[in-house]
């Protein structure tokens, strides 16, 4: 900002940088002005400390059944806060030690999920013609689809595994990026600075990664917050459904286990309310997060603050 | 599944979905039919497609599955394979299966052996009643809190309203289901148990009395589908609302002395409530996974609850008929929604 940007020293990598940085922060003000995001952020900040951290303060020995510390089915006590499970595993330990699971899907899930959508958004959006027909008519058709009954039996034919779940998972949910994406790039190509880039030799690949994307790219960012909501909550729907990797422990495998040892109709409500509530929790977090980036963005969509 | 309802851009990048050209004149709607039919029957056919390579070409062999990794003699694996048809070349398992989906016949199940289209059909009309119930609740509630809620936006209200749609839509509807068993039919501390914890009824009632018993059956199951289901229309509703704020002909209606709430219910309302049907539509795909979690959670006997017991076999011909059931119906649901809309609303087309 000060004289160090004006001296001619400064070449256009520096520069660059520079006004990403300006951005940033342009950005973090305008954010910070959303309470319900700074709301989703502290939520995340502590989910991420307790995921990265189960490691130190609950250890991989949480879900070993042979070594099981309590009696099955404790109630919540000093020594268990939340009681025991079936096996007589510390629940605390175990709602801790899910969320890394459950968080890594989501992230992966959404990673792939935002990945192909913005792949297929940006090309559609690029070649014009039969090529953007087919393609937009692919993903409306996935758009249609019932993704759930989709991912079920994508899951169903597969081996059971997290790689499987991310995949199902993945690979049904992309069209809502492709569609958002292909708008934008639209939007973005038809303005004259593309058609300098072209005048000047500039190829397709150099257009979409150098001009295309970067404009994008925020979009693609609050699209993946508000994906990650959505893939969590999938992933605990499918480990619920007896889908998920049998071997880890998850959210959503603690509610089937829940589920299956008849805490419901013996009304141990202990066993169920915690998972759920994480789920819920993280998932609300995303959503938060996700609605504040795209209110920043996008001004008139009126957001509540 | 997807993240769509609660992200407004979605929302506008989804509705033009629904539009195609002109549809002024007979000619012109009788166009935009052919094209939306046509566009239906090749999305028909492509989930027929997807119906049988999704279930074959994945590795694992169908009869083990079927068997649960149990020892099987030579001779056995054999006999199995000829009844389900599995010892012919891919290319004709695939034609034949094409042609008896396209009459209707979905394979036999593994499990019960069963047809297939038999088991569907018992399930249906308890699926009909669930979900057309909840259907026109969370529509109706979605449509009547967004737009009230973007009248005063910005307000306590809104906020609250807004609030409360997302934290909903963050539950995942089958623990909420669990929940509902817990406190209501179970009973904790003081609270009795009301209602029953599943299935759609005693049994031994007749006449009215019987009608009654489903509908007491009903109460959990439905809000729990409308309570996971009815933000999303929320706050696309609250969006489309939003977007027509601004518009000169409220200015025009209030400066024609109209009270605030007629220029909502008259002018406003109407204007934003086909982008919001549009997405209740294209959102169905949504509520079907609603279904099938609730289905389950309460032991209902409908289609929902049909899929998962094949799950958990898991009876291959019967996912994947309950697939193409589902599929099918979504496709054919959004298609007579796109023919009656330019009937409507004559905006749509345009």
């Amino acid at each position: 900002m000060t004289t160090e940007t004006k001296g001619v020293t400064a070449g256009p990598r520096a520069l660059a940088w520079q006004r990403r940085r300006r951005s940033a922060v342009r950005f973090w003000q305008q954010y910070r002005t959303h309470r319900a995001g700074l709301a989703g952020l502290a939520g995340l900040a502590f989910f991420a400390l307790l995921a990265l951290t189960a490691p130190l303060t609950v250890g991989s020995d949480v879900s070993s059944v042979t070594g099981a510390p309590g009696r099955p089915m404790e109630s919540p006590s000093g020594e268990f806060p939340l009681g025991t499970d079936q096996f007589g595993r510390n629940l605390l330990g175990l709602v801790v030690w899910g969320s890394r699971v459950s968080l890594l899907v989501g992230l992966l899930a959404a990673a792939l999920s935002v990945a192909i959508g913005a792949l297929v958004g940006i090309t559609a959006g690029h070649f014009k013609g039969a090529y953007a027909t087919v393609l937009m008519r692919i993903t409306d058709w996935f758009l249609v689809m019932p993704t759930l009954v989709l991912a079920i039996a994508l899951a169903t034919v597969m081996s059971r595994s997290l790689g499987t779940v991310v995949l199902a998972i993945g690979v049904t949910s992309w069209p809502t990026t492709a569609r958002l994406v292909r708008a934008q790039t639209l939007a973005v190509e038809s303005r004259p600075y593309i058609e300098r880039a072209k005048a000047l030799g500039g190829g397709h690949w150099h257009i979409m990664s150098r001009h295309v994307l970067p404009n994008v790219m925020p979009l693609v960012l609050a699209q993946t917050t508000l994906m990650i909501s959505s893939s969590i909550l999938a992933e605990a729907t499918l480990a619920f459904l007896g889908l998920g990797d049998p071997t880890v422990v998850s959210w959503g495998g603690l509610l089937q286990d829940a589920r299956e040892a008849g805490a419901v109709s013996s009304g141990n409500w202990w066993y169920l309310v915690p998972p759920g509530i994480a789920i819920a929790v993280v998932a609300l977090a995303f959503t938060l997060c996700g609605r504040a980036v795209e209110s920043v963005l996008n001004p008139r969509l009126g957001v509540a603050r | 599944m997807t993240a769509d309802a609660t992200s407004a851009p979605a929302a506008k990048a989804a509705a033009p979905a629904a539009r195609g050209p002109r549809a002024r004149t007979t000619t012109g709607y009788l166009r935009y039919g052919a094209g939306k039919v046509g566009g239906a029957v090749v999305s028909l056919l492509a989930v027929l497609v997807t119906g049988f390579f999704l279930f074959r070409l994945i590795p694992g062999d169908p009869v083990k599955t079927m068997t649960g990794g149990r020892p099987i003699s030579a001779e056995q694996l054999a006999a199995y394979r000829k009844e389900f048809g599995l010892d012919l070349p891919l290319w004709e398992q695939f034609t034949d299966y094409c042609g008896k989906a396209l009459t209707g016949d979905l394979g036999t199940s593994y499990q019960v052996r069963a047809p297939v289209i038999d088991k569907i059909s018992e399930a249906l009309p308890n699926t009909l009643l669930l979900t057309g119930t909840a259907f026109v609740l969370y529509t109706v509630l979605g449509i009547v809190l967004g737009t009230r809620s973007a009248w005063r936006n910005g307000g306590l209200g809104d906020r609250l309203n807004t609030g409360l749609a997302l934290t909903l839509y963050s539950i995942p509807s089958f623990w909420l289901g669990l929940l509902l068993i817990i406190v209501f039919s179970v009973g904790i501390g003081p609270i009795p148990g009301l209602f029953p914890t599943g299935g759609m009824e005693s049994g031994g009632e007749e006449g009215f009395a019987y009608v009654l018993d489903v509908a007491h059956h009903l109460v959990l199951p439905v809000v729990t589908l409308v309570a996971v289901e009815y933000g999303q229309t929320l706050l696309v509703a609250r969006s489309a609302l939003l977007d027509e704020m601004g518009s000169d002909y409220l200015t025009t209606a209030r400066a024609k002395g109209l009270r605030d709430d007629l220029v909502r219910r008259r002018h406003a309302v109407p204007n934003a409530l086909l982008p919001t049907v549009t997405l209740v539509f294209v959102n169905l795909g949504r509520t079907v996974a609603g279904v099938i979690l609730v289905e389950t959670v309460f032991s209902w006997p409908g289609l929902g609850g049909l899929f998962y017991q094949a799950l958990s076999v898991p009876d291959l011909p019967l996912v994947q008929g309950l697939f193409l059931f589902f599929a099918s119906a979504v496709i054919v649901m959004n298609t007579l929604a796109d023919l009656v809309y330019p009937l409507l609303d004559p905006r749509v087309g345009r």
